[in-house]
């Protein structure tokens, strides 16, 4: 790469980049995250302790949940507070998928032949139940992203619940309100995180794109957005359906690393704290999404350890359950109240402008003397 | 006496008022001129005390109102009359007449009041039981002038009320405001039709974008070469 | 039993039904028509009051002594909780105060599974309101005709409030443009305030009738009431009154009509068809049967 001679001009000036400067820059960011990741993960993996890589799989789960949330939240502005639904359906489509034949036998007796004879590998049902939320989501969002703000809201609540009568009903499917068990547990610290950095990847570019553009018009004045010619139904949909899609996925992972659970599981308490996170982190931003996810579940760890009570000598608590949960929600009313635009305020981390600025060449304070 | 001094209004990084100076002494009508978005409706707000200024000194009778909250600055007598009507459209016109006498307690005295305000605009007398919504936009208008008087203002503070209104509506309206100002009410008069606005004006001052563009009496500024200038960017013909 | 007098069985279940839903879905219809704040905490004022009057009938107290002792303690914590989570949150973003009331609700249901345990416990109401009246072939539960009753009375009463009285005419202000009430000098605060309480009296009495009517209480009991009332209200327009009861009355009458129609194999499933109406219904009505037919127009 040649590299032109520094062009004319006062001195300190920035030197105007080579197309192979900007190709470097530009691959420089990911490059160096996704391999400061890989370094993380791997030392995770060889060196963390059970429980830590357990966390550490969480978080990558609630990433994804988290970021395909604010693809539909906060990119476009429909508050969807049912999207655990599309979770419950991606857990469980994946998991009947995937459950061992001799299993489904066992717990699963009803199923039709085509579904009960087979099981698939892990990525084919992940990739299926993903579809199948955003079949659902197509269908479901129709119908609901004409309506408006709150009735959105209560809509897609609404939906929760559909799902979770669903689940908790259609027993030859489901089981029914008992333990879904003997999921495989195919999900690992790798195969959760690279699903965690494609999902981020996608939904920055999305965000950053023209259509991220026209999205986040159509959310902040409508009227303005159409007269552009912005379909706001469809952009709505597109974004909406693309959640349902991650969220699915996300579902399966969860299921395979769990490996059993039950329609309680998809409910309030799980769409509460998904939205927790993306609220602190900041509705819109999705280096925001990452930084709430990562700080809400290690908060909420530590407070869930101390639930258990403890005895320091001089000072005992005896257990206390529920009282992480009530943490969570001050904190969360503390944030809106005094800063509802969440850490980040709806803007990204510019890691880009950041290493810039460090990197810049200094400039020479002229001395006293000289002047 | 209404003082604004230097008054600075921002909505977040959108600058509205620049160190914009007012005064209204007691029985003057001052009219606030200007084109669409030049501030003159957030001067309003700011006065009655649902938008703070950044910066300025604000007063009514020498009381802050920067740091007097909205239903106290209503209880001095500074009465906003807002722009687009707003009355309430679910209410009766006398439910509506009721809510603009709601902090005084003084009963035999809020119903002389009714029937002066139904004196002034027969119409209303007419409708009194019917829904405001049901109002044609001039009624409403009238309705909303009636409902800001039942607060007793000192201080009448109405923010266009000829917008969107037929020429002989808009002119009834301001036979009104001419009589309001014979009674010696003190008003601020925001207006986009300069005409008429300056025809019953004592003084007047002219916004352009969130500045105090020109200021003097209405004969001088009726006789000004600028004024049409300074309302060139969105101004409406009026007759 | 003849046909008529299924029919009648049913009519009296649906509208007792609806006047529960009915009383539950005003309050929460008068703080949206004023704050645009959609209160979820509201179901969890119907656990409060249960539990207080609870503790006092397990101290000796004679029922409706501690029925009216509930019913007070929900009004006070209605107020609290608009005094202490809600006015600062004034004019935020309708999303903000959407979820602000949910971290309210999680507070409030965990604090109760600390203090009171998540199990739940019996709720033993006086005979009157466990006795059965036979009518020739009919049988109705007493609970359900006096249910009705107090409903009658309480929404006569309010009607009265919003259409004679200042405040009940400030609040109507209130809700149909907040900045002009704000403007003529209404006391805001005290507007708020007033539909908070009336909202919260009127959940605690549901609270009592409810937790008679099903035999216990437990921390999460408020959950799914508030919900139904939600969902009356979007039916009958949000933030409308009238409104708020007519969509808690068809609600009442959907849930016990798709009970009775349902085939057995389908009943568990009853909810779900319930939302599923709702959702087909504001595809219609996007803004519930006494809103406008306006749509967004996209």
């Amino acid at each position: 790469m040649a590299m032109r001679a520094r062009a004319g001009g006062s001195p300190g000036a920035d030197p105007s980049p080579t197309i192979g400067a900007r190709l470097l820059s530009r691959l420089l960011v990911p490059v160096v995250l996704l391999g400061g990741l890989a370094v993380a993960l791997g030392a995770v993996s060889l060196f963390a302790g059970d429980y830590l890589l357990r966390i550490v799989i969480i978080i990558g789960i609630n990433v994804i949940l988290v970021a395909a949330l604010n693809l539909s939240n906060g990119f476009t502005g429909v508050f969807s507070l049912g999207h655990v639904g599309f979770m419950a359906i991606g857990a469980y489509a994946a998991s009947i998928l995937t459950l061992p034949v001799h299993l489904k036998a066992v717990n699963l007796p009803d199923l039709p032949r085509w579904l009960g004879g087979a099981a698939l590998p892990f990525l084919p049902a992940t990739l299926i139940a993903g579809l199948i939320a955003m079949a659902v989501a197509l269908a479901v969002g129709l119908s609901l992203m004409r309506l408006k703000g709150a009735y959105i809201s209560v809509a897609t609540l609404g939906f929760l619940v559909i799902v979770q009568v669903i689940l908790v009903n259609w027993d030859s499917l489901t089981r029914g309100a008992r333990t879904f068990a003997g999921v495989p547990p195919y999900a690992t610290v790798w195969n959760v995180w690279i699903w965690a950095a494609l999902t981020v990847y996608a939904v920055w570019r999305i965000g950053a794109s023209a259509f991220g553009r026209d999205m986040r018009g159509a959310r902040d004045n409508e009227i303005a957005a159409q007269s552009l010619g912005v379909s706001v139904l469809r952009s709505r949909l597109l974004a909406f359906c693309l959640s349902a899609f991650l969220t699915g996925v996300a579902g399966s992972l969860w299921a395979h690393f769990i490996t059993s659970f039950s329609p309680k599981s998809f409910f309030f308490t799980q769409a509460f704290s998904i939205i927790t996170m993306l609220v602190i982190g900041g509705l819109g931003s999705v280096s925001g999404s990452v930084i709430g996810v990562v700080l809400i579940t290690v908060f909420s760890e530590l407070l869930r350890n101390a639930e258990r009570g403890f005895d320091l000598g001089f000072l005992r608590l005896p257990p206390l359950y529920g009282a992480s949960q009530i943490l969570m929600a001050v904190l969360f009313i503390l944030v809106i109240v005094f800063r509802p635009a969440g850490l980040l305020g709806g803007r990204e981390i510019d890691v880009r402008g950041i290493l810039r600025r460090m990197t810049a060449p200094r400039r020479e304070k002229p001395k006293e003397e000289d002047l | 006496m209404l003082k604004l001094e230097s008054v600075d209004v921002a909505y977040g990084h959108v600058q509205a008022l620049t160190g914009v100076s007012i005064e209204v002494r007691d029985g003057e009508l001052v009219t606030l001129l200007g084109a669409n978005g030049a501030g003159k409706s957030s001067a309003l707000m700011t006065v009655s005390g649902i938008v703070r200024p950044k910066a300025g000194a604000l007063s009514y009778d020498g009381v802050d109102l920067s740091k007097t909250s909205p239903f106290d600055i209503v209880k001095l007598g500074v009465i906003h009359c807002p722009e687009g009507r707003r009355i309430f459209g679910g209410l009766t016109v006398q439910e509506n007449l009721r809510m603009g006498a709601m902090r005084r307690a003084d009963a035999p005295a809020v119903r002389r009041d009714m029937e002066w305000v139904y004196s002034l605009f027969p119409v209303l007398g007419q409708r009194r039981r019917q829904a405001g919504s049901t109002l044609s936009g001039g009624e409403q208008q009238m309705l909303a002038i009636s409902r800001a008087l039942m607060a007793e203002p000192r201080l009448l503070m109405l923010d266009e009320p000829s917008l969107g209104l037929a020429p002989l509506v808009v002119k009834a309206i301001f036979q009104v405001i001419r009589e309001l100002h014979r009674r010696g009410v003190t008003i601020l008069l925001v207006e986009q039709n300069v005409r008429q606005a300056l025809a019953v004006a004592d003084r007047g001052y002219v916004l352009v974008t969130g500045k105090i563009a020109l200021e003097g009496t209405g004969a001088d500024l009726r006789a000004h070469p600028e004024l049409e200038q300074a309302y060139l960017s969105t101004a409406k013909a009026h007759p | 039993m003849s046909g008529g007098e299924l029919l009648l069985q049913q009519l009296i279940n649906a509208v007792s039904v609806g006047s529960l839903y009915a009383l539950m879905a005003i309050g929460l219809a008068m703080v949206f028509g004023i704050l645009r704040l959609i209160n979820f905490a509201h179901g969890d004022l119907i656990m409060v009051g249960s539990y207080v009057a609870l503790l006092l009938m397990m101290a000796g107290l004679p029922f409706l002594m501690a029925a009216a002792a509930g019913t007070a303690a929900s009004t006070i914590a209605g107020l609290v909780l608009e005094r202490v989570a809600y006015r600062p949150l004034r004019g935020a973003h309708e999303i903000a105060m959407l979820l602000t009331s949910f971290s309210v609700t999680i507070f409030l249901e965990n604090l109760a599974i600390i203090l009171f345990r998540p199990t739940s416990r019996p709720f033993a109401a006086p005979a009157l309101l466990r006795g059965v009246i036979e009518m020739g072939q009919l049988r109705v539960a007493s609970l359900d005709l006096i249910a009705i009753a107090i409903a009658a009375v309480l929404l006569l009463g309010l009607t009265l409030f919003v259409k004679r009285t200042t405040i009940g005419i400030a609040m109507r202000a209130a809700s149909q443009d907040l900045l002009a009430a704000r403007l003529m000098g209404i006391n805001v605060n005290a507007v708020i305030a007033t539909a908070f309480a009336i909202g919260s009296l009127l959940a605690g009495v549901v609270g009592l009738l409810w937790s008679a009517r099903v035999g216990k209480i437990d921390p999460l009991m408020g959950f799914n009431p508030v919900l139904k009332a939600f969902v009356a209200s979007v039916i009958g327009g949000l933030g409308s009154l009238p409104g708020a009861v007519i969509g808690a009355y068809v609600l009442g009458g959907l849930e016990i009509l798709l009970q009775g129609l349902l085939p057995s194999a389908l009943t568990p499933y009853r909810d779900a068809f319930v939302f599923a109406i709702l959702i087909a219904l504001l595809l219609f009505r996007p803004n519930g049967i006494l809103g406008s037919t306006e749509r967004e127009k996209i």
